[in-house]
């Protein structure tokens, strides 16, 4: 079968173009769209397996990242994606999309409706900074996109990318409900391992059913061995790739086709 | 606070956000970081509270949803529509715009209101954005203003106050700053200007019009008027004989050195050091152009050379690359951040307006100023080099970061002459497809009866006057108007709407907005279609206000002009609105000959394109070169015995050689995903890289490398040789990473202080000859490399004066070099891969420590500095990308700046191994030539062992030195000439590198 993906433009996110090839890639089908494209036309995603928002400088982190961008889709938008993400349908928020899925309250979802619980503020640096992490993934998480990544290395690109839920109460519920999907991991390099002070060295978080998720490093940036860092001077297996995270969603939209059941 | 203040129909309300108690300030510590750094001054507690200043009519239940749904997020802010939130410090300082500057927060807030009101913003109703720093500590008033005019704000663009808690408690709430709304206004009246005055009256009306033109140019003008055939053809127009105010500056921005490169099109009589006399006509033809020409007959891929906005080169059979770079320096010396970010946007137009259209896929950045550490006077209107460093970057930064292009290579240039004026260089490299619709991507051409539509942000008063103030030194009147703040969003908008449209073919001609605004795009692309018409009042506004030629020549930032076909318009402007972009019919391209712009129905400038085009005098001007002054420092002894382990650290240390990865590290380098070398590199990801790569094609192996060279602390003893190691260091970078010659294409920047001999500028003869001194080697080298010239850019009035303060920079050319790669994954980094590998330095090390870092740091300037020998360098570069090609080098690092003790140590630490050397083998007597000599066209190469032999067969007997091999134990030893030596762990070494600018 087909699996179709759209990828969210506009208004200054610019990681558009690596994200669709990253789910080209993987196997599906990728569909660029302008956001005022979708906002006149919401019926475009009914025929979409997966919705991404991918990094960017929306609106240019005025205000605060992502804020801007997060209000136009939940007022313009929001009952589309709530449908669309009941109906076993697949999301991801990469950086900026994070930010603004946490902000309109996409995630963590913890009762179906939107609500902000967490958030994604200025890095204790408070600089923008580009590197590159090591991340683990939880292997008790439900995430879908996730699974059996075991460990990895991916770039961050932020100033806005200080995980911090609203209270311990919050942060016990995410990890309860298996929710905390991808941690920073101490990688034996010369700079902290948590590059900017996120609570409980968290890099990205889950909705409960697994099939929503957003992060802050970037997979689409690690499509080939060439992209890492250290290519020149390690072997870096295609086994390392971020691409493998848009495997995971392909598949698992592959796989709930032919198990209906299951979804 | 007082109840809302009423302003028109609409009301001021004003929403504070800051921090919850318990949550990391991360603004406000960075305020306490810095004030501490940059000022010494030293405080307990910074916070940061950010203050929207609404100017609408809302309900008081719509007030609180926007503070609630748009200002505030509630898991780590509290905030006030009701009162102030400061509370518990000592002083308040707060900042924000004048009336008029660009204001992108509060741009982003009126749409973010409109979003959660359900309903936009009226016309004159607008959000300010401003901020306040609560200080705790024992600071006074007076140290408060310092801090608020020193780090946190320029008085140029920004309000800023400073209060006291008791101050502030005490006050009824009225707002500490001005409402920053422009009620500033021109009259719309367009004047005559009355050129049959006197000689010294018309150098006058240049002078305090800021028209930065000369009396010969004015003397044209003016006889242009007084002609009587020019007379009759205005009367039949309905103009008057006399020039209007919009011609006048019109032909002040066309004929701008800025815009016309007068100097380098200029006749000169050049006199050498051995007093031969000679007549070059015209640098640019016989030096630049000429260079193109003849490597054009050795190279197939050029597609478009110096007619476009930038260069185009051919890519692959399907994709052509672009690549163009810019100075932005008068703007930055006045304001570091603005200048910067409106330099790296800008330039990003040119790409965005090259052919029909390019895609930006990357930028970079050079930056030249004074040493941070400088402790004298700094001179009225500039600012401290650590300010203007952090600016700039900062500037550079957020346009880059926020138009989602990766920069991936520049350099931080120091030398103290920066002081009068920084250097910002910013380039830009983009892709197209080599068809567009079937036809050749690079041909455009406006024709009469296509529409002239604007597209972008809005004209304002900001940007007035740009060409011609960039066309005269800083002086103390270089205009205020003259500074602006990029907006990367806006112009990101643009840019999605462009790519689009150009792929549907909605346009047939496009140019950027630039210098001298609509007056120089519309201009320019006039001369495709014969002239053109445009109605200036219907080019939107910022606000009312603007005198017809202000919105004529105004170069309000984020503006693209294109040449639209009636039978197409209506597609276009659709496309424009579902993007959110502004796209406007201001006119039509017409062939009448003349460039006609009309305002509310009356014509008000007609200029024949001729004249305006072709009618600026050449320039006649006279070169001497001055014999080099004789040194008076004393040559230091040859050493013996010497341990030189310090030496070596203090030369990895300088500013000009140490690490700036701090910087970087805040640059996005990765975004479109294209990476394949990066700025850092090696085991930790932290030695300096040579030339970046990146693959732009995704599912293609081809690539390209991009390098600089740049080499200021030559010029003042040779111009030739400064220029000859710019080119040569951006060649070297590229080969290192494996580009071949024969694939490299230039760019030339020039940076000059004013070469035109005057009462200003005694001196201006030998800075003249100095110019061709260094276009001379430009064009040896480039046509000996094989490397046509395919854009550049001059400035050359970069001096500062004030009073009776004169700083000229010294001499600066950037070359930036790029080179389709045929396979990236051949591409090697600088890094030693193993313990075991042979160590090599391929070329000559000769005793030229002039201008070296080595002898700097003794405060010293040497006499000899390095020469290059085109042709045995090209052989040793061919030879080296071949063993690339073959894989049998493992590293390759570009032997520069502190020579090559900083090369092998930089090798070395950066692959996290040590290395055991014997230097005595160069052939060199004096160890403080053989490691610190800055002799050019050297390259540090490490081999397995295996493949030694091989490697070396590949060399064919050419100058390759074995110095020593790769250890596993992490010390850098070397063994130098006269039994002199340098022992140190290499963590040390890469600590002396990077701590100077840990900032």
């Amino acid at each position: 079968m087909t699996v179709h993906a759209l990828v969210l433009t506009g208004f200054g996110i610019n990681c558009d173009a690596e994200t669709e090839l990253a789910f080209r890639r993987a196997g599906a089908d990728a569909h660029r769209v302008h956001l005022n494209d979708l906002i006149a036309r919401p019926e475009t995603l009914n025929a979409m397996d997966i919705l991404a928002i991918p990094g960017g400088f929306s609106f240019g982190d005025d205000v605060a990242s992502g804020r801007i961008f997060a209000n136009r889709l939940r007022f313009q938008l929001g009952d589309v994606l709530l449908k669309f993400v009941r109906s076993g349908k697949l999301a991801i928020g990469i950086c900026n999309g994070f930010q603004v899925m946490v902000k309109m309250g996409l995630l963590p979802l913890f009762n179906g409706a939107f609500e902000q619980e967490v958030t994604l503020t200025h890095n204790d640096h408070n600089r923008f900074e580009n590197r590159w992490v090591h991340l683990e993934a939880d292997e008790d998480s439900s995430c879908v996109w996730t699974k059996g990544l075991g460990r990895l290395e991916l770039p961050v690109r932020n100033g806005e990318g200080k995980f911090v839920p609203r209270d311990a109460e919050t942060l016990a519920r995410l990890q309860g409900n298996g929710q905390v999907a991808l941690r920073y991991a101490d990688g034996g390099g010369r700079r902290p391992y948590n590059p900017n002070g996120s609570v409980d060295d968290i890099a990205g978080i889950c909705d409960p059913s697994g099939r929503v998720f957003g992060l802050m490093p970037h997979p689409e940036a690690f499509l080939v061995r060439t992209n890492h860092p250290r290519w020149t001077r390690e072997d870096v297996g295609d086994d390392a790739l971020g691409l493998r995270l848009f495997v995971n969603a392909v598949e698992y939209i592959r796989d709930a086709a032919r198990e209906p059941v299951a979804r | 606070m007082p109840d809302a203040v009423v302003a028109g129909n609409a009301s001021v309300h004003r929403v504070e956000v800051g921090v919850k108690a318990g949550t990391c300030d991360a603004a406000g510590e960075n305020v306490k970081s810095r004030a501490m750094e940059d000022l010494g001054i030293a405080l307990d507690d910074v916070r940061v509270i950010d203050v929207y200043t609404i100017l609408a009519q809302l309900s008081a239940e719509e007030l609180e949803r926007v503070r609630v749904e748009l200002f505030t997020d509630s898991i780590v802010q509290e905030s006030s529509a009701s009162g102030a939130l400061a509370e518990d410090f000592h002083y308040l300082i707060e900042v924000g715009y004048r009336p008029g500057v660009t204001d992108n927060v509060g741009r982003s807030s009126a749409e973010g209101i409109a979003d959660v009101l359900g309903r936009p913003l009226s016309e004159g109703e607008a959000v300010f954005k401003s901020a306040q720093y609560l200080l705790r500590g024992a600071v006074d008033a007076e140290t408060c203003k310092e801090i608020a005019e020193g780090l946190l704000s320029n008085n140029l663009i920004q309000q800023s106050a400073v209060v006291s808690e008791a101050e502030f408690s005490a006050s009824d709430g009225s707002p500490l700053l001005e409402l920053p709304v422009v009620t500033e206004r021109s009259d719309a009246t367009v004047r005559q200007v009355d050129l049959t005055v006197s000689d010294d009256a018309l150098e006058a009306l240049s002078r305090d019009g800021m028209l930065a033109l000369d009396l010969g140019e004015m003397q044209a003008i003016r006889d242009y008027y007084a002609s009587g055939e020019v007379r009759e053809k205005r009367a039949a127009l309905g103009l008057p004989e006399n020039p209007m105010d919009i011609e006048i500056e019109i032909l002040a921005q066309t004929w701008s050195e800025h815009c016309k490169h007068k100097i380098f099109a200029a006749r000169i009589l050049y006199t050498d050091e051995q007093g031969n006399t000679r007549l070059i006509d015209g640098l640019f033809k016989n030096y630049v152009k000429a260079t193109t020409d003849r490597v054009a007959e050795r190279v197939d891929w050029l597609v478009s050379v110096f007619d476009d906005n930038a260069g185009i080169v051919r890519f692959d059979d399907d994709w052509n690359f672009a690549l163009k770079a810019e100075t932005h320096n008068s703007p930055s010396a006045l304001d570091p951040y603005g200048g910067a970010i409106t330099g790296i946007v800008g330039v990003n137009r040119d790409i965005l307006g090259a052919g029909m259209g390019c895609r930006c896929i990357f930028n970079t950045d050079v930056f030249c100023f004074a040493p941070p550490d400088f402790d004298g006077e700094v001179p009225e209107r500039l600012f401290h080099p650590r300010r203007v460093l952090r600016g700039v970057h900062q500037g550079v930064m957020d346009g880059g970061n926020q138009s989602g292009i990766p920069d991936v290579n520049g350099a931080f240039v120091f030398h103290d002459r920066f002081l009068g004026k920084p250097l910002v260089f910013c380039g830009t490299g983009g892709l197209i497809p080599a068809k567009v619709n079937g036809k050749p991507s690079e041909v455009k051409a406006a024709e009469p009866g296509h529409l002239i539509v604007m597209v972008g942000g809005r004209i304002g008063k900001d940007g007035i006057h740009g060409a011609t103030f960039s066309s005269e030194e800083l002086n103390e009147g270089s205009p205020a108007t003259a500074v602006q703040i990029g907006d990367p969003i806006t112009q990101k908008k643009v840019a999605d709407f462009l790519m689009e449209a150009r792929d549907a073919r909605l346009f047939d001609c496009v140019t950027d907005n630039g210098a001298g605004g609509l007056s120089s795009s519309v201009g320019e692309m006039a001369r495709d279609s014969g002239g053109c018409r445009v109605d200036l009042e219907k080019c939107p506004v910022k606000y009312a206000g603007l005198a017809p030629w202000e919105i004529f020549l105004s170069e309000a930032q984020e503006r693209m002009t294109l040449a639209v076909s009636t039978g197409q318009i209506g597609e276009l402007l659709a496309l424009a609105d579902r993007h959110a972009v502004e796209a406007t019919v201001v006119g039509e391209f017409t062939d009448s000959g003349r460039l006609e712009c009309f305002y509310e129905g009356k014509r008000i400038a007609a200029l024949e394109m001729e004249f305006l085009h072709e009618g600026v005098p050449t320039m006649e001007l006279k070169a001497k070169l001055d014999p080099p002054s004789t040194t008076t420092e004393s040559q230091p002894p040859v050493l013996s015995g010497a341990d030189l382990t310090d030496d070596l650290k203090a030369v990895l240390g300088s500013y000009n050689v140490c690490s700036k990865e701090t910087f970087v590290q805040m640059y996005d380098h990765e975004v479109l995903g294209q990476s394949v070398l990066k700025q850092f590199q090696g085991v930790n990801e932290d030695g300096p890289g040579d030339a970046a790569v990146i693959r732009p094609v995704p599912d293609s192996d081809r690539g390209i490398a991009i390098a600089c060279g740049i080499c200021p602390k030559y010029s003042d003893l040779d111009a030739y040789s400064m220029m000859a190691a710019a080119i040569d260091e951006a060649v070297r970078n590229l080969v290192c990473v494996g580009a071949k010659m024969g694939t490299i294409a230039g760019l030339d920047n020039f940076c000059w202080p004013d070469p035109v001999e005057s009462k200003k500028t005694p001196d201006g003869a030998h800075k003249l000859a100095q110019l061709v001194r260094c276009c001379e080697a430009l064009h040896e080298v480039c046509v000996a490399y094989d490397i046509p010239l395919i854009s550049g850019k001059d400035s050359m009035k970069n001096d500062y004066k004030m009073g009776g303060t004169k700083i000229s920079i010294p001499p600066t050319v950037l070359f930036t070099a790029a080179a389709v790669l045929e396979d990236v994954n051949k591409s090697v980094s600088m890094d030693v891969k193993a313990p075991g590998d042979v160590v090599y330095v391929l070329g000559d090390t000769a005793d030229e420590l002039g201008g070296s870092e080595y002898l700097a740091l003794r405060g010293q300037l040497g006499s000899t500095a390095p020469t290059v020998d085109a042709p045995s360098a090209r052989d040793r570069y061919e030879r080296l990308s071949a063993a690339i090609d073959q894989g049998l080098v493992v590293s390759c690092h570009d032997c520069s700046d502190g020579g090559l003790g900083a090369a092998l140590a930089e090798s070395a630490f950066a692959g996290g191994f040590g290395m055991d050397l014997d230097l005595t083998s160069l052939g060199v007597e004096d160890a403080v030539v053989a490691l610190f000599s800055e002799s050019q066209s050297r390259l540090v190469v490490t081999i397995q062992p295996e493949k030694v032999a091989k490697f070396e067969g590949a060399m064919g007997g050419i100058a390759v030195y074995r110095l020593g091999i790769v250890t596993e134990s992490p010390v850098f030893k070397a063994a130098c000439p006269r039994d002199c030596r340098i022992e140190s762990p290499i963590g040390e070494l890469k600590e002396a590198w990077q701590a100077p600018l840990r900032w």
